[in-house]
């Protein structure tokens, strides 16, 4: 194994360091396209500087040679970021920010199923880059809003243009944010945190 | 708008059961390993000394204050699959412990989500 020498690894900064009662934490996805602004978001938001977890998933090769008895194996390494915000002296709030090949969800044993909930973040100038997105998480009964980020030369569509081309149920929140300022992807959160709300109460 | 358009989905009983939670990765016969989640919290219980392995050493150091698998795993530069399985040697000879994270259930827990609104708002 690839390991340096544990003296050069670098934890937390000090005013990063978790207080020991910090033991309850709740995880929430912010799942998009490429370049849609999920490591933006994640950073905007996040109290530490955005992290990366790695993981490395080794395939055989399957009849790619005729060199009897040779294996090929290709390794492909996924990585996500991510960032941390200390909710309550107990209560910690982790944000993932996940590729949207779905292909490799897999690989985060978990990850949908135990988040409380989703953004879909959407760049109006590329929309069916989400439409896989958007459906894997309806296929496994994840919660989610959908922030439309706004890119500068993005062209504006109404919020109800966007969700008859999106085909959202009229009761997944739509939102317009700026990933880059913390007030609004927070109001993202926020809009997120209301909507699980408001599913918990029963449908009588 | 004109442009591409979108079908919506229905819910795949196979894919949204919670049942089906922590028992898909790699080592199914390792129930220890697939329970860790990337948000449990890991905690040492001993301090790290030169006896150890340096990757649990460095684990125990980290670890001294609570903190999560993906974040040891990036201050590791290690994949979570390496990082899962250094833990549950640590877990299995009580040099951790860990907390698991509290997960979505079938029935959202209000008060759950109003503690996470609560620190929101502080932002
Ligand atoms: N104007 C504007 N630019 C943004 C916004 N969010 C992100 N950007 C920019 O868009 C670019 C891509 O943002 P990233 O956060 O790296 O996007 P990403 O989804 O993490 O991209 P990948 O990880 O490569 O898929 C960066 O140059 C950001 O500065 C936004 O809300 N408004
Ligand atoms: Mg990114």
């Amino acid at each position: 194994m690839d390991f340096r020498s544990s003296d050069t690894i670098t934890g937390p900064r000090t005013e990063d360091v978790l207080p020991t009662t910090a033991t309850a934490a709740v995880k929430v996805v912010i799942v998009g396209g490429f370049g849609v602004g999920k490591t933006t978001m994640v950073g905007s938001v996040s109290e530490i500087r955005p992290l990366t977890t790695e993981e490395t998933m080794t395939q055989a090769g399957v009849g790619v040679d005729d060199n009897a008895g040779v294996e090929t194996k290709t390794a492909t390494t996924v990585a996500m970021d991510f960032g941390r915000i200390s909710l309550s002296e107990e209560l910690i709030l982790y944000l993932f920010g996940t590729p949207g090949q779905e292909r490799f969800w897999f690989l985060w044993n978990g990850l949908f199923e135990g988040a409380l909930g989703a953004v879909v973040l959407i760049d109006t100038r590329r929309l069916e880059v989400s439409f896989d997105v958007i459906g894997r998480l309806e296929e496994r009964g994840v919660p989610f809003v959908v922030a439309v980020n706004t890119f500068p030369d993005a062209p504006h569509h109404p919020v109800e243009a966007l969700r008859r081309a999106l085909d959202l149920p009229d009761e997944v929140p739509m939102i317009d944010c700026d990933a880059r300022l913390r007030a609004s992807s927070r109001d993202v959160l926020m809009t997120l945190m209301r909507y699980l709300h408001s599913l918990a109460v029963p449908l009588a | 708008m004109s442009g591409p358009r979108r079908e919506r989905r229905k819910t795949d009983p196979a894919l949204s059961d919670p049942e089906r939670l922590y028992v898909i990765t790699g080592d199914l016969d390792d129930s220890e390993r697939a329970a860790l989640d990337l948000v449990t919290m890991v905690v040492a219980q001993a301090e790290p000394s030169p006896t150890f392995q340096p990757e649990q050493a460095a684990i125990l150091r980290l670890c001294q204050a609570p903190l999560s698998v993906a974040e040891i795993s990036a201050y590791l530069s290690l994949p979570f699959s390496v990082v899962t399985s250094l833990l549950s040697d640590l877990l299995a000879t009580e040099l951790i412990e860990s907390r698991a994270p509290i997960v979505r259930a079938t029935l959202p827990d209000r008060s759950l989500l109003e503690a996470v609104m609560h620190g929101l708002q502080k932002l």
